[in-house]
């Protein structure tokens, strides 16, 4: 009799595993695919290399003037270079840039407990970053105070523009949403009706509309003699516009709670400000932290509005700067460069918030 | 004990203004009167200070003459016409590109949804690339790339680039042949209109029979052979009514034929990639909301999979995607309104630009824009709902 010894185990076929098993089940698993994978990489080899060639093989990156990139076929970075601190500050004095550079500093400063497992007060941080951080922004930006020189707002722009834009329009339009949010589900049809449709009117109509009426109706609005600036004006139609979205994310948080949470506020004999403060909007805003993040892409990408009623953000000093006789001809360079800068912060943002909902993920998850 | 139950003290009653129905009876008229205040004080205030600047009030000026030339109409205009017409011919733009930006883009939003969750991996990546790059990027900014860096530089028409002797594109627009409808191309219209009905009625037939008796028709095929066969037969019959107008090259610019400006191209390019990378990853998500537990089911029933695709999983996928699709139709609609910003005469350029400019009615003009879009944005809402309450799941 003879002792039954198992084979060894075969290896899997070559053609399954490794490089070429990839590429198999990957590019090449049936004649579509096939040549879907050909056309693609075909096109992957039009675009690629000149886009690369371009950005930063052939580019200029030293000089200082236009006839640095006389001899190039790439980029010239040198154009975006010379007009960096505009492009940053706008037609902030150079001697006040610290000011500037003060304020986004001591934010970052600020900012970072709040990323510090350990650090107990992140609420109260926040909290303190959302009220009382503006105003020292404002003091710093505008001056006046402290014998610091003022700079009118007309002067303010750039990047650093874009930035308060941003964060004023956040800052106001999270806690107006939220009220509007409470308002449209409230009980009380007189409050349920006016949220309806002050909800409604701000989503039926485009953002430039609104800095179109901020821009020329506003000024017809207030009492004589009232000489309202036009920045700020521009921040209240931000803030409007954008409450009214953040309103219906924040509603769909509030439907998403289950009855049970609601009565068990009441059951604990808490107030309606109470319950809603401790149970319920601390639930509902976790669950849509998604929807309130696409809400500041959406606003962060908006701000570039303003230019069309004649404020200089990021955007519209790199537009302006194309003017310039000395740089003509260089548009292309300044739209890469805007481009990227609202492409890492509005990416940035959504990684950050996908991380967020994982952190906090708790216990809705199955 | 049912006695003893009737004589529990009655609670003392809370104090007046801890009474829910008067607390919220006090706010909401707290709000009326707030509201009202405000709004009195911004009518008054609008009010004398129009009367301060002499702006008159009032729907008059719409039959002024308007004295400007528009860049592109849909409808004859000229500078004899009045500020009613402005405002009609500004509509029309806004309508031309929210409709076609809408066909486009939903196209590529479909085709990049279905590409990024392709097996295949190059293409996934490639669909990625393209949904993650374009909605990170601030609209104007795509809208002005195309125009001020993409198609303002072109050559003038002298060097424009020529394809096949039809096709002219330059800095003056892309120019193409016209069609020139001869006699007699009325039949073909009406055949046309004849066949679509007549293919519906087939469409109907089929369905019955296969209902009664479990027959199948490929109605489609029949369908497709009636809408394109008939009115080619016609066109033959008729003698071919139809010609082009080829654009032609003159001294100074191109005459004849038909012409996209690059303003419009400029926006409807950019507004097309733009929302196509957020209807993607609504097609994207609707497909994902799909359970795998359903394919498997089909194919267990024995159903093919273009059938399965065709049967189960779209109709299941478009109630998820359906909604996100028409907020995305909005908000491409609003977004036309960017337009003003390169000079595509949209109705914000035409109106709520150059006629308020003239005219200085800013409350009028501004209301009337603002009403458009509302009306816009209420229709289209109104129509997505009735479709996406005719395909939304019946439950019980």
């Amino acid at each position: 009799m003879s002792v039954h010894t198992p084979h060894p185990d075969l290896p899997p076929p070559t053609l399954s595993v490794g490089v070429l098993g990839w590429l198999r089940s990957n590019l090449f698993s049936s004649p579509l695919h096939t040549l879907l994978s050909l056309f693609a990489i075909y096109l992957i080899y039009l675009t690629v290399p000149p886009i690369i060639n371009w950005v930063f093989v052939d580019s200029t990156w030293v000089g200082d003037t236009r006839e640095a990139c006389s001899a190039t076929t790439g980029a010239c970075w040198v154009f975006v270079k010379v007009r960096m601190n505009q492009f940053m500050y706008g037609f902030f004095p150079e001697s006040e840039y610290w000011r500037i550079n003060l304020a986004f500093g001591l934010l970052i400063l600020l900012a970072i407990p709040l990323f510090i497992k350990k650090f107990n007060h992140k609420g109260k941080l926040a909290l303190f970053i959302l009220l009382v951080y503006p105003f020292v922004i404002f003091v710093l930006f505008s001056g006046g105070y402290f014998g610091l020189v003022p700079v009118e707002t007309s002067k303010w722009g750039g990047l650093s523009l874009t930035l308060i834009l941003a964060g004023v329009g956040i800052a106001a339009s999270l806690p107006l949403g939220i009220v509007l949010a409470l308002g449209r589900r409230s009980k009380m049809p007189i409050v349920k009706s006016v949220s309806v449709v002050f909800i409604e009117f701000w989503r039926g109509v485009p953002l430039i509309t609104v800095l179109f009426m901020s821009s020329v109706m506003l000024p017809l609005f207030l009492p004589e003699g009232t000489n309202f600036d036009k920045l700020l004006r521009a921040m209240i139609g931000i803030a409007l516009f954008q409450s009214a979205y953040m309103a219906e994310v924040v509603r769909g948080g509030l439907a998403a709670i289950p009855k049970g949470q609601y009565e068990a506020g009441e059951a604990l004999g808490l107030s309606y400000w109470q319950s809603m403060g401790l149970i319920i909007l601390p639930q509902a805003l976790k669950l849509v932290i998604p929807g309130i993040v696409n809400t500041f892409i959406a606003l962060f990408k908006d701000t570039t509005l303003v230019l069309i009623i004649g404020l200089f953000d990021l955007l519209a000093i790199i537009q302006q700067a194309f003017a310039d006789p000395d740089w003509l001809g260089f548009s292309i360079e300044g739209y890469v460069f805007a481009a990227s800068i609202f492409w890492i912060f509005c990416f940035g943002m959504s990684r950050y918030s996908m991380a967020l909902e994982k952190k906090l993920h708790t216990g809705h998850a199955r | 004990m049912a006695d003893e139950h009737r004589k529990v003290p009655e609670l003392a009653k809370p104090a007046l203004w801890r009474r829910p129905a008067v607390r919220s009876l006090f706010f909401q008229i707290l709000l009326v009167a707030g509201i009202g205040f405000f709004g009195y004080t911004i009518f008054q205030n609008t009010l004398h200070n129009m009367e301060q600047r002499g702006i008159s009030t009032g729907f008059g000026f719409l039959d002024n003459e308007a004295g400007f030339g528009i860049l592109m109409t849909l409808i004859p205009f000229d500078e004899t016409y009045t500020y009613g017409r402005t405002f009609l011919v500004g509509l029309l733009n806004t309508l031309l590109v929210a409709s076609l930006g809408i066909f486009f883009a939903t196209i590529i939003g479909f085709i990049m949804g279905v590409a990024r969750l392709s097996r295949n991996w190059i293409i996934s990546r490639l669909a990625t690339i393209y949904i993650e790059v374009f909605r990170n990027i601030p609209l104007l900014l795509q809208i002005m790339f195309w125009y001020f860096a993409v198609l303002r530089p072109l050559p003038g028409p002298r060097q424009s680039l020529i394809l096949n002797d039809t096709f002219y594109l330059s800095n003056r627009g892309l120019y193409m042949p016209s069609p020139v409808f001869g006699e007699g191309f009325w039949m073909v219209m009406v055949g046309l209109a004849v066949a679509i009905v007549a293919s519906i009625l087939v469409i109907r037939w089929a369905r019955k029979r296969q209902e009664a008796t479990g027959e199948q028709f490929h109605s489609i095929y029949a369908s497709i052979g009636l809408v394109i066969g008939l009115p080619m037969l016609i066109f033959l019959l008729a003698g071919s009514p139809l010609s082009w107008d080829f654009p032609v090259l003159q001294r100074f610019n191109m005459a004849g034929g038909m012409v996209i400006i690059p303003e419009l191209a400029a926006l409807l390019v950019a507004l097309s990639i733009y929302t196509g990378a957020f209807i993607a990853e609504a097609v994207r998500s609707g497909i994902l909301a799909v359970s795998h537990g359903q394919t498997e089911a089909a194919h267990a029933l024995g159903l093919r999979p273009a059938s399965t695709l065709r049967l189960v999983i779209i109709p299941q996928a478009l109630r998820v995607i359906i909604p996100q699709l028409t907020s995305q139709y909005l908000n491409l609609t609003k977004n036309s309104s960017l337009a003003t910003a390169i000079g595509y005469p949209d109705l914000v350029a035409v109106f709520a630009g150059t006629t308020l400019n003239q005219t200085g009615q800013a409350v009028e003009v501004i209301a009337m824009t603002m009403a458009v879009y509302l009306a816009i944005s209420l229709t289209i809402s109104l129509f997505m709902n009735w479709y996406n309450k005719r395909i939304q799941l019946v439950e019980r």
